[in-house]
């Protein structure tokens, strides 16, 4: 059984004060009785003061006593505290109610790669994966590398003005990114695997299919036993990354100067699956043909070889294959844009369609 | 060209549909552009009659109440408007229910009063013939209820093919069967142009005509000449053949032009001799200016590059274009001199592009044709004008031909074959090929190319190409190259294009597309009048007339274009080249420039707003100024890692006030970021500031990535942070104000930003407060106040040079 205590009436201040504690309405009144009860000149302070004034064998037990109910009291001083400006807090929060359904502050709206961007960057980073290094090359161009050493003779017609924009007499806009295969092998010897995107220039008066400027990406390899058959590889693994995996290719005899054999290059229908025919009737996006041109290639003519043969390209030796397409072209049929012209108008409706872009 | 189905069939036949055979030739590298259709869709309700009886209409003069037996039990009754309709003629009758080429279905009818259930046909009703002066008047053999189609080829399906320039040979019907005859094995017909016809008489050609030619321009001119010529029409085969192919039937003589031309690809031309002046043909080139109605009643003028056929006093037609009126085949008739020439093929072509004029006859003559074809057209048009004309062909020829060739002879290597195509074709395959396409196997020393294919069959490589495209590519393995040692990535250069595009992009910029020839005008708009300028000598149109120097007005066009739409906020680049002189244009390297370039290009990032921070419905709308225009520029610097400072400058398209030039560290000139002037803005018509700049990406690309890359401490031991107030007087820069505590702060200093700008009372008359926020580092110890006193000294000198001192 413990002691009685020391000072009865300090256990009476407790009981009384934690009545008033209990009954304090805000942090005002909590205040005052924290002065009442704990402050200088509290009966408690009082006591604590004035143990030295005791007989010796009452201090200690006095002192205990009055501290550890001036403990009890700031203790419960504190709770009461904290449980009173918690119920203010939640008093006010509840107070502080706004229209969620506001909208927020606008952000910068999200911006947009060009389509034509969106989809070079695709092309770009094929060819990369397979192996082929991106080139550029300048637009004002020679004659020389636009057509002479394409294996255009010097009565070509795409020479003509009528097809081809001048500066002066041997220089001109280049009508097609296949100037840079010269450049590029020029530049560096065998083996070479290159792609070339950029901006080409032709006369044509702009109609849903005729710009007078739009964009190609031309591609270059050379080897000692590059193929036909390795052309419709590579086109092949393109076509299925830019148009599905279900891709075919089909390979068409056709003419171009610079190579021998010529090829064009369809790809099965995205659309209709190479079916020609969609719900509503005959496939739009290839006309009910089941196959869609996309480029053209076929390997490099020994000619065009002959005049870089000074940087190691003797066409008995080495050989290799080139096709070029229309960025724009293969922007058009993946999503269907009607009219060539409206991608150069800069229209925000229309930049803004088609995803950020990557 | 326009092949007729049945016309194809009768030189080749593989027993297949007109599309299949189309599927076949398009395979070849003749892609078929359209299936067409000639006369009518469906041949049923087509069937010949029987007219039983003729007799007058009751209530019209000019038509005729038929009874005609079709073959089903009663005889139906006709109104025929027809005056050569007659009791017991075998006719052709279309019955209700027909449809005609134009698509409408024949119904019954009462015409003036009497029902009439048919209608018995002229030749142009069906699309097989012109005349419609009156009925069809078909052979009494033909048994009434037939139907029509197995007797008249009323419908034909018409294969529209593309050919390449390199193939005149399938300009012509019987070349596209030798194409079809290679790729099918189907039989081919003898070539119609082997047989010659009989002359007769005791004359000579050279007793009716001469010709001159002047060998540069002509290659060969081969002449012949027809006597007791009647003119007429041709009969319904020919005229079914010219009209499905597309050419529309006159006279027998124009008709057998035109059919061994579209059968041969070598085209003729007839002129009536007795026109022809002095009977003499001359082949010279035009005098500059000279001048001549064609056949198209269009009076040209010639330079002096052309070649004319002329007779002994003037032009008569432009040689392998278009014919002139002088010489023209009439009704009346009688002697004939049929021409058949070989012309210089980009002569030709030039022509034809020169004076806007092009013909069936040019389109094949610039592919160039091979002399050998001229003489085979004769004999093939010989026979044709003897058989359907009545004409005696004079003896003899004349025939100048100054280019004797004799057909080239070529090896095919198989290995090399192979080689080139990944896959081998056994020996037999590739002989059987060459050989159905006319090529002969001359053993012992190679290939011998036909003279349709001189011009393009020239190489062994040539060959190769012959024998894959009948092969067929389809059959060619799909493989991938077997590289050695080669990887494929973007250039740094392409990744940082890449990377800035994308900041301007993820800070709400659109990217543009715009040409890259623009008006001068709009330069001049610009304030860039004394620019030298990159012309085109021949653009579409002055507006789009000079190369561009800069990107700005590519935006400026698509801002006007977004506010003409309703869309006056918009934030906009374009990544894209600019273009400048740098030299003559006509001084041009003989051969191989050996990678110089013309002009001098570089790749420009530009960046345009009309809008800094869109508003919303508690905060204001921020409209641009130079430094929503400047954030822009921090951050691709930022993000290139280049340093760099903005200084004033003026350019002659933006604010005086508001326009700095982007230098590098070492004072290279990388752009410019500012407010546009107003008066440019005005010239677009464009409200409110707008905000622009404009950087050479090529030299970006060199200067980024020379910042050290390799580890600092910065996380050891923490830096030291002071804020410091300078006062300046009003025109000191701040970038000079933080040049001079950067020089004075020397190495600890980790970093320093304006953070405040104040004018005022405060700091005195022409002075202002610029706030600056300092880091501290070492990387070996915790700094003390002690270590920054100095610097801080250093700062306080530095400053006083500029006039400003240390705010306590």
């Amino acid at each position: 059984m413990p002691d009685a205590p020391a000072r009865p009436d300090l256990d009476q201040l407790r009981s009384e004060a934690e009545a008033a504690v209990d009954g304090a309405g805000d942090g005002a009144a909590l205040e005052e009785l924290r002065v009442r009860y704990l402050g200088r000149k509290s009966p408690l302070t009082q006591v604590l003061r004035s143990i030295r004034d005791l007989p010796p064998e009452e201090r200690g037990p006095t002192g205990q006593q009055a501290n550890r109910v001036r403990q009890a009291l700031e203790g419960l001083i504190e709770d009461r505290t904290r449980a009173l400006e918690t119920a203010d807090l939640d008093r006010r929060l509840a107070e502080d109610r706004i229209d969620v359904t506001l909208p927020g502050d606008p952000p910068l709206p999200a911006g947009h790669l060009h389509l034509i961007s969106q989809i070079r960057r695709r092309m770009e980073d094929v060819f990369v994966g397979l192996g082929f290094n991106v080139l550029e090359g300048p637009e004002i161009e020679y004659d020389y590398y636009n057509f002479t050493a394409l294996n255009h003779p010097p009565e070509h017609p795409a020479r003509l003005p009528q097809d081809t924009f001048y500066l002066a007499e041997s220089v001109l806009l280049r009508t097609h990114t296949s100037p840079m295969q010269i450049r590029a092998m020029e530049e560096s010897g065998p083996p070479i695997y290159v792609v070339v995107p950029g901006r080409v220039y032709r006369p044509d008066t702009p109609d849903a299919t005729h710009v007078p400027m739009f964009h190609q990406l031309e591609g270059l390899a050379i080897d000692e036993d590059i193929t036909l058959a390795d052309l419709q590889g590579v086109l092949l693994a393109f076509a299925r990354q830019m148009f599905g995996e279900a891709t075919e290719v089909r390979l068409r005899p056709g003419y171009f100067p610079f190579t021998e054999p010529s090829v064009e290059v369809d790809v099965s229908c995205f659309r209709c699956g190479g079916t020609g025919v969609v719900k509503e009737g005959r496939c739009p996006t290839c006309r009910g043909e089941g196959w869609i041109e996309i480029l053209g290639s076929g390997m490099v003519d020994p000619n065009v070889l002959g005049y870089v043969a000074g940087s190691g390209y003797d066409p008995e030796r080495v050989q290799g294959f080139a096709f070029g397409m229309g960025i724009e072209r293969i922007a058009m049929l993946v999503h269907q844009v009607p009219d060539l012209r409206m991608l150069f108008e800069n229209d925000a409706r229309l930049l803004e369609q088609f995803g950020a872009g990557t | 060209m326009r092949v007729p189905a049945a016309w194809l069939r009768s030189y080749c036949d593989p027993g297949t549909s007109a599309q299949e055979m189309a599927d076949a030739l398009t395979m070849a590298g003749v892609k078929l552009e359209r299936l067409d259709h000639a006369g009518v869709g469906d041949a049923g309700g087509f069937v010949i009659g029987k007219v039983l009886e003729a007799g007058p209409h009751p209530n019209a003069d000019r038509l005729s109440v038929c009874l005609v037996h079709d073959g089903s039990g009663d005889p139906r009754t006709i109104v025929c408007g027809a005056p050569n309709v007659a009791e017991g003629q075998t006719v052709a009758v279309a019955l209700p229910g027909a449809v005609m080429p134009d698509g409408t279905r024949l119904g019954e009818a009462k015409l003036r009063g009497v029902r009439s259930s048919g209608m018995i046909l002229a030749e142009d009703e069906v699309g097989i013939g012109t005349d419609h002066a009156g009925i069809m008047v078909l052979d009494d053999s033909l048994e009434a209820g037939s139907p029509l189609a197995e007797h008249l080829p009323v419908s034909d399906d018409v294969l529209e093919l593309e050919v390449t320039p390199n193939r005149p040979d399938v300009m012509g019907v019987y070349g596209v069967a030798r194409d079809l005859h290679a790729v099918t094995g189907a039989p081919l017909a003898d070539d119609p142009t082997t047989q010659d016809a009989e002359p007769a008489g005791a004359d000579d050609v050279t007793d009716h005509a001469s010709v001159e030619i002047d060998p540069e321009i002509c290659l060969r001119f081969v002449a012949r000449v027809f006597e007791g010529v009647r003119i007429g029409p041709s009969p319904l085969w020919l005229k079914q053949r010219l009209l499905a192919a597309g050419q529309r039937p006159i006279s027998n003589v124009v008709d057998i032009t035109n059919y061994v031309m579209l059968t041969t690809g070598q085209p003729l031309h007839a002129f009536d001799l007795d026109r022809v002046r002095g009977a003499r043909i001359v082949v010279r080139r035009a005098a500059e200016g000279e001048r001549m109605t064609t056949l198209d009643d269009v009076e040209r003028t010639f330079t002096s590059d052309m070649a004319l056929v002329c007779d002994a006093e003037g032009p008569s037609g432009i040689a392998g274009v278009m014919g002139g009126q002088i010489s023209e085949i009439s009704d009346d008739t009688t002697r004939v001199l049929m021409e058949a020439a070989t012309w210089v093929g980009p002569n030709i072509m030039r022509t034809s592009k020169a004076l806007g004029l092009r013909s069936e006859a040019s389109a094949r003559f610039e592919k160039q044709l091979h002399p050998e074809l001229a003489i085979a057209a004769q004999r093939l048009a010989s026979r044709l004008m003897v058989e359907l004309t009545g004409a005696r062909l004079v003896p003899g020829t004349i025939d100048e031909s100054p280019v004797t060739t004799g057909n080239r002879v070529l090896q095919l290597r198989h290995d090399r074959m192979e080689r080139l195509l990944g896959e081998q074709i056994d020996p037999t395959t590739v002989e059987q090929i060459l050989t159905r396409l006319g090529f002969t196997l001359l053993p012992g020393s190679g290939w011998s190319v036909p003279p349709w294919r001189a011009a393009d069959v020239t190489r062994e490589v040539d060959l190769i190409e012959e024998v894959a495209r009948i092969y067929g590519l389809d059959k060619l393995p799909t493989t991938l190259p077997s590289r050695r040692a080669a990887v494929g990535r973007l250039t740094p250069g392409q990744r940082l294009r890449r990377r800035l595009e994308d900041v301007l992009r993820d800070r709400g910029l659109y990217e543009t597309v715009s040409y890259s020839f623009v008006a001068p005008a709009a330069l001049a708009r610009l304030r860039l009048e004394n620019a030298p300028l990159l012309r085109l000598t021949n653009p579409l149109s002055e507006e789009q007339s000079v190369m561009r120097p800069l990107l700005l007005t590519g935006l400026l066009d698509a801002a006007a274009h977004n506010a003409a739409h309703g869309r006056d906020r918009v934030r906009l680049f374009e990544s894209a080249r600019a273009f400048e002189a740098s030299g003559s244009l006509d001084e041009v390297p003989e051969g191989s420039p050996g990678g110089a370039t013309p002009a001098t290009e570089s790749h420009h990032l530009a960046g345009l707003v009309t809008v800094a921070q869109p508003g919303g419905w508690r905060t204001p709308e921020i409209p641009p100024d130079y430094h929503s225009a400047r954030a822009l520029v921090d951050a691709l610097m930022e993000s290139a890692g280049v340093d760099w400072r903005a200084e004033p400058a003026e350019r002659p398209f933006l604010h005086p006030g508001r326009a700095a030039a982007i230098l590098s560290d070492d004072g290279r000139d990388l752009g410019w970021v500012g407010e546009l002037h107003p008066l440019v803005s005005r010239g677009w018509e464009l409200e409110g500031t707008v905000a622009a700049f404009e950087l050479d990406l090529d030299l970006l690309t060199e200067l980024a990535g020379e910042r050290p890359d390799t580890y600092r401490d910065v996380t050891s031991f923490p830096s030291v942070r002071q804020d410091i107030a300078v006062v300046v007087p009003q025109d000191v820069p701040a970038a000079d104000v933080e040049r001079a505590v950067r020089a004075g702060a020397g190495e600890l200093l980790a970093g320093v930003g304006v953070f405040d700008l104040y004018r005022g009372e405060q700091v005195g008359e022409g002075r202002k407060s610029l706030a600056l926020r300092l880091e501290f580092r070492a990387p070996d110890r915790t700094l003390t106040d002690e270590d920054v006193a100095e610097p801080r000294a250093r700062i306080e000198k530095e400053l006083a040079e500029l006039g400003g001192a240390l705010r306590a």
